[in-house]
């Protein structure tokens, strides 16, 4: 029970985004208003997944330096867990940009960037499945995923600030700091941001560990 | 010790770039049908315009000619690992490091994009016009742009040569981690084209350079890695 400590610190924190998401005193703004919500439940997608995609390549480089079944099949859980938390904060950006921006899509640099940043982890799952002899599927796809980290830093975090972008904190729309006078959105945000990388970090766990377990019963049978 | 393994690594690299121009030079159909491919693109690029260079207004013009120097380079460096047969790979394999490896074909790729994209953007200017008005400018983006694609499509080539159908999966791989270089070649070039001034494109020439670090560093720590198997 000791050990599993943050599992349940995970569930408190997640319960007290979504009660105090919904139901806690926001400031009034135009444009935003009600929307301004979505800081608790977008942004941290976005916190999450870089995490987590760190954590696989971590877990690449420790591959490369140590193969073992472990290390290749929790880089593998934690890219497809990054790709889950990419696809839900596209899709809650989506569905905020609607009701603010006017569009689902706006050629946004940020947009841009991630649905760029998704591609190359798809190319990474095709270029998975295309091996059959599990050493080298682990080696090569460590290689890739290594290689198109390195190509994926300069993509979120030099490219949106070259160019203006729509979100708030760019091209002199006021940002987090402006709205937030009373700290009252940053009371629930960084709880957010803490509870969703932990429920990120929690499935990487289950399904690496289910991985593991069943790549052994093959070895036995 | 670290100089003279630096001595060997030079003399490696000169070595496999001068067996790569003497196998070009004998097997001239690939570098025959490369140059084709460039004027079959560009004369269809200016046949589905309608031969009416007027509706090519200079930002579709740019982007076309990226575009095109996008697959020439993909077509053109994805056979660069693939053209390898398993013996020769395993002679190599036997006498010379796997950094020497790397580097000489990203410098061979890069010699040929190079020849590939002036030759490109010659012909695309004669054909379809040339509205560039700073050409010295228009050229160093160019020079970027097949130092940039040659070095991240070396890496990814070797990658995709291991796998199973290496064609489909070199443009899958290559184009999401290819795409920052472009946009900002577009822009760098977009400005050379209206004749801004020079210190506007500093941003993108001093990024595109970093990029161009980041990509080569990696290739050569990863690549012994991937020689291995």
């Amino acid at each position: 029970m000791k050990k599993n400590w943050w599992k349940a610190l995970a569930v408190v924190l997640l319960v007290f985004t979504v009660v105090a998401g919904m139901l806690s005193n926001v400031p009034r703004l135009a444009i935003l208003n009600e929307t301004i919500r979505n800081l608790y439940f977008h942004v941290p997608m976005w916190f999450g997944m870089i995490l987590i995609l760190t954590t696989s390549v971590v877990y690449s480089i420790k591959y490369l330096r140590n193969p073992t079944v472990k290390n290749d099949v929790i880089a593998f859980e934690a890219a497809k867990v990054g790709i889950l938390f990419g696809v839900l904060g596209i899709v809650t950006g989506m569905e905020w940009a609607k009701f603010t921006w006017g569009e689902y899509w706006s050629n946004d640099p940020k947009q841009n960037a991630s649905a760029i940043g998704l591609l190359i982890y798809f190319a990474y799952l095709v270029l998975r499945s295309s091996f059959n002899e599990q050493q080298q599927r682990a080696r090569i796809s460590a290689v890739y995923n290594i290689f198109a980290f390195a190509a994926l830093i300069p993509l979120l975090f030099i490219l949106p600030r070259l160019t203006d972008s729509l979100h708030p904190g760019n091209g002199g729309n006021p940002g987090f700091n402006t709205y937030d006078l009373d700290s009252s959105l940053r009371m629930v945000f960084y709880p957010a941001v803490i509870g969703w990388t932990l429920l990120g970090i929690w499935i990487v766990n289950v399904k690496s560990r289910l991985e593991i377990l069943r790549q052994r019963l093959y070895e036995t049978v | 010790m670290g100089q003279n393994r630096k001595k060997v690594l030079l003399k490696e690299i000169l070595y496999l770039i001068r067996k790569d121009l003497v196998l070009e030079w004998r097997q001239k159909y690939a570098l025959n049908g490369m140059l084709l491919y460039v004027g079959s693109v560009v004369f269809v690029c200016y046949l589905s315009f309608g031969m009416r260079s007027n509706i090519l207004v200079a930002p579709v013009w740019n982007a076309m000619l990226w575009i095109i120097l996008l697959f020439v380079s993909v077509n053109a460096i994805a056979k660069s690992f693939m053209q390898e047969n398993r013996g020769r790979l395993l002679y190599f394999y036997s006498i010379v490091s796997p950094q020497g490896i790397i580097l000489a074909k990203i410098i061979y790729n890069t010699a040929l994009m190079l020849l590939l994209a002036l030759i490109c953007f010659v012909f695309y200017g004669f054909v379809l016009g040339n509205p560039v008005q700073d050409v010295p400018m228009f050229l160093l983006s160019i020079l970027l742009g097949a130092v940039g694609f040659s070095t991240s499509l070396t890496m990814i080539s070797s990658i995709a040569s291991k796998a199973a159908n290496s064609s489909t999966l070199m443009a899958v791989l290559s184009f999401p981690v290819i795409v920052p270089m472009l946009l900002m070649l577009i822009k760098m070039s977009k400005n050379a084209m209206d004749g801004l001034n020079r210190s506007a494109s500093l941003d993108e020439l001093l990024t595109l350079l970093a990029i161009n670090m980041i990509v080569v560093t990696v290739s050569y720590i990863l690549f012994p890695y991937l020689w291995r198997s």
